[in-house]
């Protein structure tokens, strides 16, 4: 299954629907910073909203895609884990996550808002940073 | 249904034991978050099994007595040398995080590990009520 992309301005918007597999979770890794690297996107607010069961492979799928999209010069906040998300992880024992999480994906796009306005490279890409 | 066995050949069967061990672990009573736990146990191990040992059999069942329920792997692949670094946290051979079997031990209430290095590994994760 292929994970929707979604260009809003100079943030990429992504929603994960459900558990990825590995050759799923590759996919997406590569399609993402293809992306990132053809749009010079500044942000990307990943939503695990409808994740409910995270385990530590997913984690790590998530982990590693922030941490591709962070060396291509683009923001990560992950949005939308949910209580027993976070319950599981926690409890499972190491910080699983570790990439700036908010609430909502609207709170997500503050926040990359905020963080890009503060590295001060707000009009560096192709065009202006409109979301 | 107080047992299900559950054939893991692909990765989306690994999502199915994830559905079907919360959708038990509901029906046997659990709270809401140790359904999670267990259901997040499941997605480990039946992950283990397909990353680890290209495949295996998830057995998902009722424990009598005192209430309960167990998860049960079995595989044929390579199995695991030292079962105690396996289980330290940070110790991993598959470039994973090095938390899943520690962490599935932290999820469930007792961990069994049974390895005979490339001839049988079994795995029973038991949580009671």
């Amino acid at each position: 299954m292929k994970v929707p992309i979604i260009r809003l301005g100079k943030v990429l918007l992504v929603s994960i629907q459900v558990d990825l597999t590995d050759a799923a979770a590759l996919q997406f890794q590569q399609d993402l910073i293809n992306r990132i690297s053809e749009t010079e996107a500044l942000g990307v607010a990943i939503d695990i909203t409808s994740l409910d069961v995270v385990d530590s492979y997913m984690a790590r799928v998530i982990n590693d895609t922030a941490s591709m999209a962070r060396l291509l010069g683009a923001e990560v906040v992950i949005s939308g884990v949910q209580p027993f998300v976070a319950l599981a992880l926690v409890e499972m024992g190491r910080e699983l996550i570790n990439v700036d999480c908010v609430f909502n994906l609207e709170q997500a796009l503050k926040k990359l808002e905020v963080t890009i306005a503060a590295r001060g490279d707000r009009g560096m890409g192709r065009d202006s940073y409109e979301g | 249904m107080s047992k299900i066995n559950l054939s893991i050949r692909t990765e989306s069967d690994i999502s199915e034991a994830v559905r079907q061990s919360r959708a038990m672990a509901g029906r046997l009573g659990f709270s809401t978050t140790s359904a999670y736990y267990i259901a997040t146990a499941a997605s480990e191990l039946a992950a283990n099994l397909w990353i680890h040992a290209g495949g295996g059999v998830i057995t998902l069942q009722r424990l009598d007595g005192k209430g309960g329920m167990e998860l049960t792997t079995i595989d044929h692949g390579p199995g695991i040398a030292d079962i105690d670094r396996a289980l330290e946290d940070g110790f991993s051979t598959a470039n994973g995080l090095g938390c899943g079997l520690p962490g599935v031990k932290r999820l469930m209430d007792e961990l069994d590990i049974a390895s005979f290095p490339g001839v049988r590994t079994e795995i029973k994760a038991r949580k009671w009520l």
